[in-house]
């Protein structure tokens, strides 16, 4: 009976379930981080991931945390640190529960049916995610699996896992860039302006591609596809029409409305100044009367901001 | 001749004990992505996490975090909390990850972090550790594709000030400390392992352009505007109470001194009156008389802080405005075209 549970199958075929999974950058970090803080002996980082099950069935891994467990031979998982771990992260996020495990190395090895079926008694249906950190065919492989019972009539033979596609499409980390998460060590967090520069940057080199696809086409050098041309046609149907007088009056009142904020926020900080150079002033002089001008000065603030605000809405 | 020699070789050791001044902090990527998750997922409740690290020469370098519950006002969850937060310590130690803390980390709605409480917690943990940061994130301002996150800690000369709890005038002034000297940003560095930066350039999509693109092309600012403007409004009138307190101090110390001026020349007076009738001088001063009593000084701590949130929100403004003049123009030469 052992020996039947230890049987694992491994298709790699395209599932048949329509299941997938979603990850969430924090997650592969996470099992990298994990995999290289590993004890020194171990292989292999073992660990518990957690989520949840969005309404279309696509099941959202957005955390996870290691289980130390023996090494390859013993199979065998701390499993009070498991609940221990469990128990503090969902007193931060309850929302959050149990939807799989994760292991490192490429596919799934023989000892996993046994973890598998340890996680089955936690959630039901567990994903199986797979972490390459060996890099073994030279990519990076992360892979999701669910498994199926293969069954008999009433015996159970084995445990079949299937792959399930994974979503790696990675919002968060688009979020926070790129460019400072993958390179070993970024000096200085981009300003607000660079990030901006950078990004009309690109939408200008898109533009540029745009133009020379179209001319080329209109020249006869590529052959036109309808596809791309429909996209394009939606895409410039998106802009609302405007007549350019409609238009550049939205573009100065908005301009107007910044300039004028721009004014304001800067006449604050002058006026902060001059507030702080007078108020030592004051002291230095010992008299009271600088501080009462200061005061004049703060309380105008208030009423310009109110009258300026009431016409930028 | 020898015990200046000690004395110069003490001196020595004591110039060795004090630590390099903290100059960049450090943080992988893999705290920076479970801070934003964390910050994120409750926004706009404000939430704090603490980090977790070692402390190498002038750098702090942050290795992995854990959020704190949703801290609540009851006393018996607040000692759960804190068995929570040496459970998770224990835990994190298991897998091999720092078990030091550095810090703390928070969230906050447009900067508006800049409080007295703050500033508690920040001598809380300075009591137990020697070099501790807090990190600021802000998920509002990041939604304009930004990534806003801050380090910051309190500057030695105000920490000293802070302790023997002294924010008269005169104090200040003395040290030379202003509003601007309350916080010190230290730069941040991004530090990811060799393995995830392979990954992430594995999982790196192809497209031309991503997510954070998209939002900082977004052309509406004006409720992100809208919101700091009210907040600034609302600095506004706390400052203005402040000063009102001041003119308020100012008011009664002049009145003071017209009557401590108006008691000595009565007294001279009198005394003249006296040396004529061959009689001694009464002292020309009085302490047990009221008039005398010195006025407390109104703290100046508040006004500090709100000068300071004032001028963050002046920063936010001038930063956002910069944007959208360059998206207006941007969108203008493209409608031209």
């Amino acid at each position: 009976m052992a020996a039947i549970e230890h049987t694992a199958l491994q298709f790699s075929t395209s599932p048949s379930s329509s299941l997938s999974a979603k990850v969430h950058p924090l997650v592969i970090f996470n099992i990298c981080d994990c995999y290289v803080r590993r004890p020194d002996q171990s292989e292999r980082v073992i660990g518990t991931l957690l989520g949840s099950v969005l309404p279309d069935g696509t099941v959202d891994i957005r955390n996870s945390y290691a289980v130390p467990h023996m090494s390859a031979e013993q199979v065998a998982l701390d499993i009070e640190y498991h609940h221990n771990m469990l128990i503090s992260h969902q007193k931060v996020n309850p929302k959050e529960v149990i939807v799989g495990w994760y292991s490192t190395g490429l596919g799934v090895t023989g000892g996993s049916a046994l973890f598998h079926e340890f996680y089955s008694r936690e959630a039901p249906n567990p994903v199986h995610l797979t972490v390459d950190t060996g890099f073994v065919n030279g990519v990076g492989a992360i892979k999701a699996y669910v498994s199926v019972n293969l069954s008999l009539g009433d015996r159970q033979l084995a445990a079949q896992f299937q792959e399930i596609p994974l979503d790696l499409r990675m919002v968060e980390a688009e979020r926070v860039g790129y460019d400072i998460l993958k390179t070993p060590m970024v000096d200085k967090l981009p300003t607000d302006l660079e990030g901006m520069e950078a990004s009309m940057e690109r939408l200008l080199a898109l533009i540029d591609d745009v133009y020379k696809y179209v001319d080329n086409v209109v020249e006869g050098h590529v052959e036109q596809d309808n596809t791309i041309g429909r996209f394009l046609f939606d895409t410039i149907a998106s802009l609302p029409k405007l007549s350019p007088s409609a238009f550049d009056k939205l573009i100065n009142d908005s301009l107007q409305d910044n300039l004028l904020l721009l004014y304001l926020s800067s006449i604050t900080r002058t006026q902060l100044t001059l507030a702080e150079k007078l108020n030592t002033a004051a002291q230095y002089a010992g008299m009271p009367s600088p501080v009462s001008a200061t005061l004049l000065v703060g309380n105008l603030q208030p009423s310009v901001i109110v009258s300026q605000r009431g016409r930028s809405r | 001749m020898a015990t200046p020699g000690a004395r110069s070789f003490l001196q020595v050791a004591a110039t060795e004990e004090v630590a390099s001044p903290l100059r960049v902090v450090q943080i992988e990527g893999l705290v920076i992505l479970k801070i934003i998750k964390h910050c994120k997922e409750f926004s706009p409740a404000l939430v704090t996490g603490q980090l977790l690290g070692l402390d190498v020469g002038s750098v702090l370098e942050v290795t992995n975090c854990f959020p704190f519950p949703v801290r609540e006002e009851d006393e018996e969850i607040e000692a759960d909390g804190a068995n929570y937060q040496l459970e998770m310590m224990r835990c994190l130690r298991e897998v091999n990850v720092d078990n030091n803390t550095v810090g703390w980390y928070q969230s906050t709605l447009l900067g508006s972090f800049q409080t007295v409480e703050l500033i508690e917690t920040f001598m809380n943990y300075q009591e137990n550790i020697r070099r501790c940061v807090c990190i600021i994130y802000d998920p509002l301002k990041s939604n304009q594709g930004v990534l806003a996150l801050k380090a910051l800690k309190l500057s030695d000369s105000f920490m000293d000030l802070y302790r023997t709890n002294n924010f008269t005038g005169e104090k200040l002034r003395e040290k030379n400390l202003s509003w601007v000297d309350i916080f010190e940003e230290i730069p941040i560095k991004v530090s990811n392992s060799a393995l995830i930066s392979a990954f992430m350039t594995e999982l790196e999509a192809d497209t031309p352009v991503v997510q954070c693109d998209y939002d900082r092309l977004q052309l509406s600012t004006s409720p992100f505007l809208e919101r700091n403007m009210e907040f600034l409004i609302e600095c506004m009138d706390d400052l203005s109470m402040e000063q009102q307190k001041f003119q308020y101090y100012y008011r009664n110390l002049s009145r003071q001194q017209a009557q401590q001026q108006a008691w000595i020349q009565k007294r001279r007076l009198e005394n003249m009156a006296r040396k004529a009738a061959g009689d001694e001088p009464l002292p020309e001063e009085d302490p047990s008389n009221p008039v005398f009593k010195p006025l407390p000084e109104p703290s100046r701590l508040d006004s500090f802080l709100i000068t300071n949130q004032i001028s963050n929100y002046c920063n936010q403004i001038n930063g956002v405005t910069g944007q959208s003049f360059s998206r207006l123009y941007l969108t203008k030469a493209l409608h031209e075209n």
